[in-house]
C-alpha cells in the first residue's frame, strides 16, 4: 500500500532521514521505532504530504503521491497533542473531514455518531475538546482522522502526551480497532514495548537511517547490529559478544563457562535478576526464572560460571 | 486626582448648557455622525488590513521583516500633527474631503488590529491546520474555519480600540480634512472651535456625548475579554 | 503567500511609507542649510527645548506614579482596585481635545480649583495636559512583568531582613527594568508628540508657551510650508529613534 523509495531530507546541514526505503503491506500495521532524531517523525510526515522529501519518492495505492499536496492523499493523521480544534465541539471535530467534502447533513450525523460509538464517546458529543482528558481527545482526534475513510491512517506519537495506563490501555485498544477495520496503519514510537506489543512490522531507524525491518520476532531475536538489539530490549555484553540476559546459562559447575562472582540477587517478582562480575573483569547481568533461580540456589559472594548459548546458523 | 477631577469637571459644565439642544443642533450632530461613522469605516477597514498585516508578519518570511514589523508602531510614535501633515503632502488630492478623514484616522489606527492580532497568532497550534489539511481543507478553508474563529475575540478588541481612538482623534485630521462644518468638521474640531469662541458649555455637552461614546465601547471590550 | 505580502507592505508603505519619505524629499530639497536654518531660529529653538522640558517633567511623574500604581495593582488587594485599573485607561478612549477642555474647567479662569499661578495658557497647564495624555504607559508595561514575576523574591529578601525600600530598589526595581525603560520610552514619544490637548490648554505665545507640534502647525497656517516640512523631519526623526529604541527594548 505505501512504498517509500530512496527519500532524504536535510533541514539546513541536519540530515534528518537518508536513502531510506520501505513498504506498508495492505492492511498492516507497522510501527516506526527509533530515539528522538532519528527521523522517524520526519518520515511519516513526508508520507502525510506535510513535509517534502528533498530526494526519493512516496506511493501509495500504486500511485505517486510525492507531488501531492495533503489534503489529496486520502490519509487520515494523528498529532501526539492531539491538534483538536478547540473552538468546535467534538461532534464538529469529527464531521471536519466531513463538512470539507460537503456530504449531506443527515449522512454526516450517521457517521460521527457511528464513530463517537466505535471510539466510546458517545455521551461526549457536544463537549469541547478542553473538557476531555487526554485519553478522550486522542480517541476523538481518532475518530475525526476515521470519518473521511482514509487508505492510510498514520499516527504519529498518539500515546507520547498520555500517563502511563492510559498510554497501556489505548494501545491494546488501537490494535483492537485495527483488527476491526483493517486501515492500513503507520505508528511512529520510540517504546519499544508499544512498538512489540502491537506492530506487525517494525521499521528501526536511527540517524536517519532504516537499521532492521521485519516483524517483532525477527528484530528481537536475530538483530541486524548492536544499536537494534539494545534498543529492542536488555542486553548483556560476555567478552565481545552481545546477549540477552535471559539466554545466558548459569552453572555451578565450571564447564565451558565463565568463572563469575555472585554480587546481587535481584527478585523481580517474576523473574530473577542476578548480577554478576567477571573474574576476568566487568559486570554482567543474567535473567532467570524463578525456578532456575532456585534450582541453583544462589547466594551473593557465590561463584558460579556463566556461558553464552550456542549461536545457531 | 489628575484624571477624575477634569473630566468631572466637563460633565458638571455639560449640564450648564442646554444640553439637548445643543446636542442635536445640526452643526454638532454632523460632527458627531461624521466622527462615529468615520471610525466605524476605519475599523471595519482595519479588521481586514490589520489581520492581514498581522499574517504576513508572523507567517512569512523575507528580508527586512523586523524592520517593518518596526515600522507597524510607527503611528505610536509619529506626533499625530506630522501624520496629517505628512499624509496632506503626498495625497493632496482628497485634501478637504471626507476621504481625507478616514486616510488620517486609517494612519493613527494601524497598529491596534495588528498589535492585538500577533501574540495570538504566534501562539496558534500549527498542528490544528495541518490537521484540516490531512482531512481535505484548502488553504483558504482552513483559515476560515480553523484560524479565523480563534484570531476573532483578538481582532475584535483590536477594532474597539482602533474605534476608539479614531472617534476622539484630532491632530492628524485638523490640518488635512478642511474642517468645513456639517461636512468634514469631526467632532473634536467642532469642540475645538466651539472652546475658542468661549462657547465652553456648548464644548462640553458634545464632549460628554463622545465620552459617552468611548467609554461604553471600551467597557464591552472589557466584558468581552473576561 | 506572495500576493498576501505584496499587499500587506503595499498598504504599509503607502499609509506610512511613502508620505513620511515625501515629508522628508520635500525637507531637503532645498539642501541641508535650509534646513538647519528653519530648525534653528529662536522660535524653534525654544519650542524644542519647551518641548523637552515638559516631556521630561511629564515622564519623570509618570514613571514614578506609574510604578507605584504598578505595585498597587499587581500586589495590592483592595475594594475598587478594578476602578484604578479603569482609571488608568482613561485617557486611552477621551479625546485630546476633550482632555483640554476638562482642564480649562478646572484651573482656568473660573475654573474649580484656584492656583496662586497660572496654569491655563502657561507652563503648568502644558505639563498638566501632557501629564495626563501619557500617564498610562509605564503601568501599562510593568503591570505584566510584575505580575508574571511574582513575589517570592520580594519575600525571600524580606525573610533576609531586607526593609521595603531596601527590597524594592535591590529586588523589586532591577527585576522591572525593561519593563519601565519600554513604559518611559513609549510615554515619552506620548509626551512628545502631543498636539490636541497642548492646543486648548496653551496660549501659543512664541517662546514661552509654543510646543514643537504647535509650531508646525503655526507654521503651516502661516504657509510657511517649509518651515512645517522642517519641524515635522525634526519630530519624524525623533520618533524613528524612538522606534529604534522601542525595538531593542521590546521586554517580550
Amino acid at each position: 500500500m505505501i512504498d517509500v523509495q530512496s527519500v532524504g531530507k536535510r533541514f539546513g546541514d541536519f540530515v534528518a532521514l537518508e536513502d531510506v526505503s520501505l513498504e506498508v503491506p495492505d492492511g498492516s500495521l507497522v510501527a516506526l521505532l527509533g530515539p528522538s532524531g532519528s527521523g522517524k517523525s520526519t518520515l511519516l510526515r513526508i508520507v502525510a504530504g506535510l513535509e517534502q522529501p528533498d530526494f526519493g519518492s512516496v506511493v501509495i495505492g500504486g500511485e505517486d503521491v510525492t507531488p501531492v499536496p495533503p489534503q489529496k492523499r486520502g490519509i487520515g493523521f494523528v498529532f501526539q497533542h492531539y491538534a483538536a480544534f478547540k473552538h468546535m465541539t467534538v461532534r464538529d471535530n469529527v464531521a471536519f473531514g466531513l463538512s470539507i467534502r460537503r456530504e449531506k447533513k443527515t449522512v454526516i450525523r450517521e457517521r460521527v455518531n457511528e464513530l463517537l460509538e466505535i471510539v466510546g464517546l458517545t455521551g461526549w458529543a457536544d463537549r469541547y475538546p478542553a473538557q476531555l482528558s487526554g485519553g478522550q481527545r486522542q480517541r476523538m482526534a481518532l475518530a475525526r482522522a476515521l470519518a473521511v475513510q482514509p487508505r492510510v491512517l498514520l499516527l504519529d506519537e498518539p500515546f507520547g502526551a498520555l500517563d502511563a495506563n492510559v498510554r497501556q490501555e489505548l494501545r491494546e485498544w488501537l490494535r483492537r480497532l485495527h483488527d476491526e477495520v483493517h486501515v492500513t496503519t503507520v505508528l511512529v514510537t520510540h517504546d519499544q514495548e508499544e512498538a512489540m506489543a502491537i506492530a506487525d512490522r517494525i521499521v528501526v531507524l536511527d540517524g536517519g537511517r532504516v537499521q532492521q525491518s521485519g516483524p517483532p520476532r525477527e528484530l528481537y531475536e536475530k538483530p541486524a547490529n548492536p544499536f537494534v538489539m539494545k534498543f529492542l530490549g536488555p542486553v548483556s555484553s560476555l567478552g565481545d559478544r552481545l546477549v540477552r540476559p535471559h539466554d545466558l546459562l548459569l552453572s555451578n559447575d565450571a564447564g565451558d563457562g565463565l568463572e563469575a562472582m555472585v554480587t546481587r540477587v535481584v527478585y523481580l517478582g517474576f523473574e530473577v535478576r542476578v548480577e554478576l562480575e567477571l573474574a576476568s573483569d566487568g559486570a554482567v547481568s543474567v535473567q532467570l526464572t524463578r525456578a532456575e533461580a532456585d534450582e541453583l540456589e544462589l547466594r551473593a559472594g557465590d561463584i558460579v560460571y556463566v556461558r553464552a548459548p550456542v549461536l545457531s546458523a | 486626582m489628575i484624571v477624575l477631577i477634569p473630566l468631572a469637571a466637563v460633565v458638571v459644565k455639560a449640564t450648564e448648557a442646554s444640553f439637548w439642544h445643543v446636542v442635536t443642533s445640526p452643526r454638532a450632530l454632523a460632527a458627531l455622525e461624521l466622527s462615529v461613522g468615520a471610525s466605524l469605516v476605519v475599523a471595519a477597514v482595519n479588521v481586514v488590513a490589520g489581520t492581514l498585516i498581522a499574517w504576513v508578519l508572523v507567517r512569512d518570511e523575507f528580508p527586512g521583516r523586523g524592520a517593518v514589523n518596526a515600522l507597524v508602531d510607527l503611528p505610536f510614535a509619529l506626533p499625530t500633527i506630522v501624520a496629517g501633515l505628512t499624509l496632506l503632502a503626498l495625497y493632496k488630492d482628497v485634501a478637504y474631503t471626507r476621504w481625507a478623514i478616514l486616510l488620517a484616522l486609517l494612519f493613527v489606527t494601524l497598529p491596534f488590529v495588528v498589535r492585538s492580532v500577533q501574540p495570538v497568532l504566534i501562539e496558534l497550534d500549527p498542528e490544528m491546520e495541518e490537521a484540516a489539511a490531512s482531512l481535505g481543507a484548502t488553504s483558504a478553508q482552513s483559515f476560515r474555519r480553523i484560524v479565523l474563529p480563534n484570531l476573532w475575540p483578538a481582532i475584535v478588541s483590536g477594532a474597539a480600540l482602533a474605534f476608539a481612538r479614531a472617534v476622539g482623534e484630532f491632530g492628524s485630521v485638523v490640518l488635512i480634512s478642511g474642517n468645513i462644518p456639517r461636512k468634514t468638521e469631526v467632532a473634536s474640531v467642532f469642540i475645538f472651535g466651539q472652546i475658542e469662541s468661549d462657547a465652553v458649555a456648548s464644548a462640553a455637552a458634545v464632549s460628554v456625548v463622545l465620552l459617552a461614546i468611548s467609554l461604553v465601547v471600551l467597557v464591552a471590550i472589557r466584558r468581552l475579554a473576561s | 503567500m506572495k500576493a498576501l505580502r505584496v499587499v500587506a507592505l503595499g498598504y504599509l508603505g503607502a499609509l506610512l511609507l511613502a508620505p513620511v519619505g515625501l515629508v522628508f524629499y520635500r525637507t531637503f530639497e532645498h539642501g541641508l542649510g535650509a534646513v538647519w536654518d528653519s530648525i534653528t531660529t529662536p522660535a524653534a529653538i525654544s519650542a524644542f527645548w519647551l518641548t523637552v522640558e515638559v516631556a521630561f517633567i511629564a515622564v519623570v511623574l509618570n514613571t514614578v506614579f506609574g510604578v507605584i500604581a504598578a505595585l498597587t495593582l499587581a500586589r495590592g488587594q483592595f475594594r475598587g482596585k478594578w476602578l484604578l485599573d479603569a482609571l488608568i485607561d482613561l485617557p486611552f478612549a477621551v479625546s485630546p481635545v476633550v482632555i483640554g477642555l476638562a482642564l480649562v474647567l478646572v484651573y482656568g479662569r473660573d475654573g474649580w480649583i484656584e492656583l496662586p499661578f497660572q496654569v491655563i495658557f502657561s507652563l503648568p497647564g502644558i505639563v498638566l495636559a501632557t501629564i495626563f495624555v501619557s500617564l498610562p504607559f509605564v503601568v501599562r508595561e510593568v503591570t505584566p512583568v510584575l505580575r508574571e514575576i511574582g513575589d517570592e523574591q520580594e519575600q525571600a529578601a524580606a525573610t533576609l531582613g531586607a526593609s521595603s525600600w531596601q527590597t524594592f530598589w535591590r529586588i523589586t526595581l532591577p527585576a522591572i527594568r525593561w519593563g519601565v525603560t519600554y513604559g518611559v520610552v513609549l510615554s515619552t514619544a506620548r509626551a512628545i508628540g502631543e498636539f490636541g490637548a497642548v492646543s486648548v490648554v496653551s496660549g501659543k505665545v512664541a517662546g514661552e508657551t509654543m510646543t514643537l507640534t504647535l509650531l508646525v502647525e503655526q507654521r503651516f497656517t502661516n504657509y510657511d510650508l517649509a518651515g512645517a516640512y522642517a519641524a515635522s523631519a525634526l519630530l519624524a526623526v525623533i520618533a524613528f529613534a524612538t522606534l529604534l529604541v522601542m525595538t531593542r527594548v521590546r521586554p517580550r
